[in-house]
Order: structure tokens, then C-alpha cells, then sequence
């Protein structure tokens, strides 16, 4: 039921005051699976060590700490022994990776904090975390679960542009090509083919088994700074260029009926804010939890034309090449992604771009990758662009 | 069918009317009163003006198939005998959107598009659900 009300237009004749000022100074993750005898905490903690030991500092250098997925910042801060001068707990849908991403840049942009440790813990899956059931506003229906959403909205795009369930199939194999080149992820040495991808067994029709993501227990640490102080740290900085968001809550509660394209839309003020375009940049990291929002996402941020995203996606062109192979134009998740390497909501994937642009990738490593773009399709649209330091 | 073991609905101090309509077998929505728009969930205020200007009316229980899904994983145990089911999102005439089940059809009858109209088959405890089929 959406409202006459347009998203608001992006204000793209200034320039965004936080272009290339905030930086990535270290990245850390955990490995993942099934993880009984830790939680949430403990995995954190290795996370963020991972991250400190990455970017060359000490727990009492963080001034500034968000945690996602973890039940409590002031457990998580009295176990690593952390008194930041900025602190909050972010909401856990995977949407609030980037909103938290954005929050840290500003906190440092504003002085609010210098150093800003961000991390992301979770056990769902030894804890065997439902994503579906429960009461809502459509229980009564059966009508549950964020995969049984994005079913319908494929649904809905099958009939509207007649696109297929075999569409989704590129997306789904060019990760799990990637987790197959990343030793650490869930799904390595377990290639599958559009064949498989066909054949797997319903879920939620019209998506099946390979269209959705991975729940594992893992964790994710990044520590962000300004541009200025990670030109005195140990790695190469990673500049945050732009960041773009749209909301649209107009839905109704049910499924997006326009597939979230308006906002989404909205967000291609990104390339403004950064102030370069698609054809600086090297590769994706798109929100995967299903392989519709893949399509969603090169739809809505101008990749493709509205509809025409399984023709965009069938020849490989968000797979890498691989043994001399030229590979496709957009190489997306190259760490598997959330249907292949594991869901970390985004926390990984974004680690992933970051790792990209510092030359940590080794096999799954994009030939001079200078620029990485993000892009989550929710009701919370966002997109990002991470730079090279010159 | 076995709408007697369906999750019972989460009653509140907005949707408790919806509820009450649907025991008299009516759909009822409410209708901001200075737009003359439908809207659901229901809420304090309309959506369209952010002012608790608005009025129950009933609804024509008509509308089009939008889009649907067909479930295979199990989530409520009152729900297993009847897996797979399907859920169908329906655009009322009135404008809103509900998600709601096929009665009459099934999923392999189903096409985004046709016209279904509302009917209250059963539901659990004293509640009747609101579900859809073929326009008569």
C-alpha cells in the first residue's frame, strides 16, 4: 500500500562531507560452523582480537564500540575489558550491518569517538535459531520466515518480467565457485551446478534449498577511524568513499510489492557521494540471504534494466575467472557469500570487500581491485563504496 | 484442512474489530477519512495522514491473486498435516494487501491475477479466518 509519497530525492548537488574521511583499519573473523562449547561472546572476542591484532592495537586504543548479535555491549565490553566513550547495541536484522557501519562514521566524523571497534557475534546455529514461526502479524496463515518473503516477491518478478526460479541458479553456483577458492568458507570443496540448484528440494516454492543462506555461528570484528589516523596504522586504509540509504516502510507489513525498487533506486546517489562511478570499480558485495536479492539489487542500483536481471546474470558475470580463465565483468561475494561461505548478515561481506582492496584474498583475489561497492535490498536500502588508499 | 490448530492471532487494541467482523463472517477494514484510502494492518492512525481520522467500513471481500508461495519447511506444529500449503498474497479491492490461504483451489490452480473472493471456512478456538477462492 504505498503512499503518494516519493523516497526523498538524494541531494546529490553537494558533496557528502564524509567523502574518503573514515577508514578500515582492521578486519577480523572467525571461522564457521557449529560451535557449541562458545557463544556469541566468545566468538566476538575472537573476532575482535583478530581485528586488533590486524590493525596493531590494543583494547584500551577503542574508544568506541557498537555490537550486533550479541546480547549485551556492557557484558561484551566488561569481558574485553573495554570503557569506550561511545557505545550502543544495534537492532539484528542484517540491514543494521551497513546502519551500523554508517553510525561509527558519523560518531567519528562528529568527534563522538576516535576508534570504533564493531562486532558482530552469533551462535545461531548451536543455539538452532529459527528464522520463521512464532506469532505475527500473519501467523495465523502460516505465513512466516524472511525466506518465505522473498519467495513471494520472486514469485511476483517471475510473472511481472518473466524471469524463472533457473535465473536464480548463476547467482547461487558463481558463490558457491567462489566459497569453493576460499578455504575458510562453509561450502568449500562443494562445487554444485545450475543442475543442482534446480533439483534441490523446496523450501519455501518458489525458492529451494540453494536459494537460501547458510546459518552457522561465527563472528565478525572491523575497527574504523578517521582517514587521517589509519594512514599511521600498520595495514593499508580502506576509505569509506560514499554511503547512500533509502527506507520505505509503506509495505504494509506484507512483502514489498515493488521489490524495494524505489529506494533502492534511491541509493544510486552512492556514486555521487563517492564522487566516481560504476566503471572505477572492480567488484560486489551484495546482501544475500536469498538469491532473489542479488537480482533485486543489480536491479535496483542501475546494474541492469528492471526485469532483465537473469539475462544480466547468466553468462558469469558475478563470477570470478579462475586458472587463466577470464571471469565476469561484476565478481560478487567473492568469499561465497552468505549462500556459500556463511551468513553473517553482512558483517562478512563487507570484511570481504575490505580484504579485497588490501590484497588478502589470495586465490579468489580480483586482479587490481581499487574501488568495492555493497548493496543491501530491504526495506532498509543502503549502498556503499570502499576505496583504496591513494 | 485443519484451520482448528492454525496459530491463533495476536490480538491487540487496533485489530480486535478485524477479528470480531470476521466471527459475523465480514471483512472489515479501516478507512482514513480524509483520503478515503483503505488501510491494513490496522493502526491508531491512517497511514496516508498520520491523524486518527479514520472509520471501519466493510470491505468487498473481493480482489486479485498479487503473488503466492507454497511452504514445504514445517514452522507450526498446527500446521503439519497440512504442509505443503500454500500462502497467497491478495490485493482487495479497497487497495490493501492480505496474506492469506487458498480454499476451494490449490496452489496448482493458482494464477497471479485472477479474481478470489473471501471466505471464513473455520479457524482456531472461536476465531474464523479470513480465506480465498474462486469468485463465485
Amino acid at each position: 500500500m504505498p503512499p503518494d509519497t516519493s523516497p526523498a530525492s538524494p541531494a546529490i548537488h553537494q558533496p557528502w562531507p564524509l567523502r574518503d574521511k573514515i577508514a578500515f583499519v582492521g578486519i577480523g573473523t572467525t571461522r564457521y560452523g557449529n560451535f557449541p562449547e562458545t557463544d556469541s561472546y566468545g566468538l566476538g572476542c575472537e573476532a575482535l582480537n583478530a581485528a586488533l591484532d590486524d590493525a596493531g592495537l590494543k583494547p584500551s586504543e577503542i574508544d568506541g564500540l557498537i555490537v550486533n548479535r550479541i546480547p549485551s555491549y556492557e557484558r561484551f565490553a566488561e569481558i574485553m575489558g573495554i570503557n569506550p566513550q561511545y557505545c550502543l547495541l544495534t537492532e539484528a536484522p542484517g540491514r543494521f550491518s551497513g546502519v551500523s557501519l554508517a553510525l561509527a562514521a558519523q560518531a567519528i566524523a562528529s568527534g563522538a569517538a576516535e576508534t570504533i571497534a564493531l562486532v558482530y557475534g552469533n551462535n545461531g546455529r548451536s543455539v538452532r535459531m529459527l528464522y520463521g514461526g512464532g506469532d505475527s502479524q500473519w501467523s495465523p496463515w502460516g505465513m512466516t520466515s524472511p525466506g518465505a518473503i522473498h519467495a513471494m516477491m520472486w514469485q511476483r518478478h517471475m510473472h511481472e518480467f518473466g524471469t524463472t526460479h533457473a535465473d536464480l541458479g548463476p547467482v547461487s553456483v558463481a558463490f558457491r565457485h567462489h566459497a569453493c577458492l576460499n578455504p575458510d568458507a562453509v561450502m568449500h570443496g562443494r562445487p554444485i551446478t545450475l543442475e543442482d540448484h534446480a533439483a534441490a528440494r523446496p523450501i519455501c516454492e518458489p525458492l529451494k534449498l540453494l536459494d537460501y543462506c547458510l546459518i552457522n555461528d561465527g563472528a565478525v570484528a572491523w575497527i574504523m577511524t578517521s582517514a587521517e589516523r589509519a594512514r599511521d596504522l600498520r595495514r593499508p586504509a580502506v576509505l569509506l568513499s560514499g554511503y547512500a540509504r533509502q527506507d520505505a516502510f509503506h509495505y504494509g507489513s506484507a512483502p514489498a510489492d515493488d521489490f524495494w525498487y524505489p529506494n533502492l533506486s534511491a541509493t544510486r546517489s552512492v556514486y555521487d557521494r563517492a564522487g566516481f562511478g560504476r566503471d572505477d570499480i572492480q567488484g560486489l558485495g551484495i546482501y544475500d540471504n536469498f538469491s532473489p536479492t542479488v537480482m533485486f539489487s543489480l536491479e535496483g542500483l542501475g546494474f541492469c534494466k528492471q526485469g532483465e536481471s537473469g539475462d544480466f546474470v547468466r553468462d558469469g558475470t558475478l563470477q570470478l575467472g579462475t586458472d587463466g580463465a577470464k571471469g565476469g565483468r561484476w565478481p560478487t561475494n567473492t568469499s561465497g557469500g552468505h549462500l556459500s561461505d556463511s551468513y553473517m548478515q553482512g558483517w562478512g561481506i563487507i570484511a570481504e570487500c575490505v580484504r579485497q582492496l588490501r590484497d588478502d584474498c589470495g586465490d579468489r583475489q580480483i586482479p587490481n581491485a581499487q574501488a568495492m561497492q555493497y548493496i543491501c535490498a530491504t526495506n532498509i536500502a543502503q549502498s556503499l563504496i570502499l576505496r583504496r588508499d591513494a | 484442512m485443519s484451520l482448528a490448530t492454525r496459530p491463533a492471532p495476536v490480538i491487540d487494541n487496533w485489530n480486535r474489530t478485524f477479528w470480531d467482523a470476521c466471527r459475523e463472517r465480514r471483512l472489515v477494514l479501516q478507512r482514513c477519512t480524509a483520503t478515503g484510502r483503505c488501510f491494513f494492518p490496522p493502526g491508531p492512525v491512517s497511514p496516508f495522514t498520520g491523524r486518527p481520522d479514520w472509520e471501519w467500513v466493510t470491505a468487498s471481500g473481493r480482489g486479485e491473486l498479487w503473488s503466492f508461495v507454497v511452504f514445504h519447511q514445517k514452522y507450526f506444529d498446527g500446521m503439519k498435516d497440512e504442509l505443503p500449503y500454500p500462502v497467497a498474497m491478495v490485493k482487495l479491492e479497497e487497495g490493501p494487501y492480505l496474506l492469506t490461504n487458498l480454499d476451494g483451489m490449490t496452489a496448482a490452480e493458482a494464477r497471479i491475477g485472477m479474481r478470489l473472493a473471501v471466505r471464513f471456512p473455520g479457524g482456531p478456538g472461536d476465531f474464523l479466518l479470513p480465506q480465498f477462492g474462486p469468485e463465485a
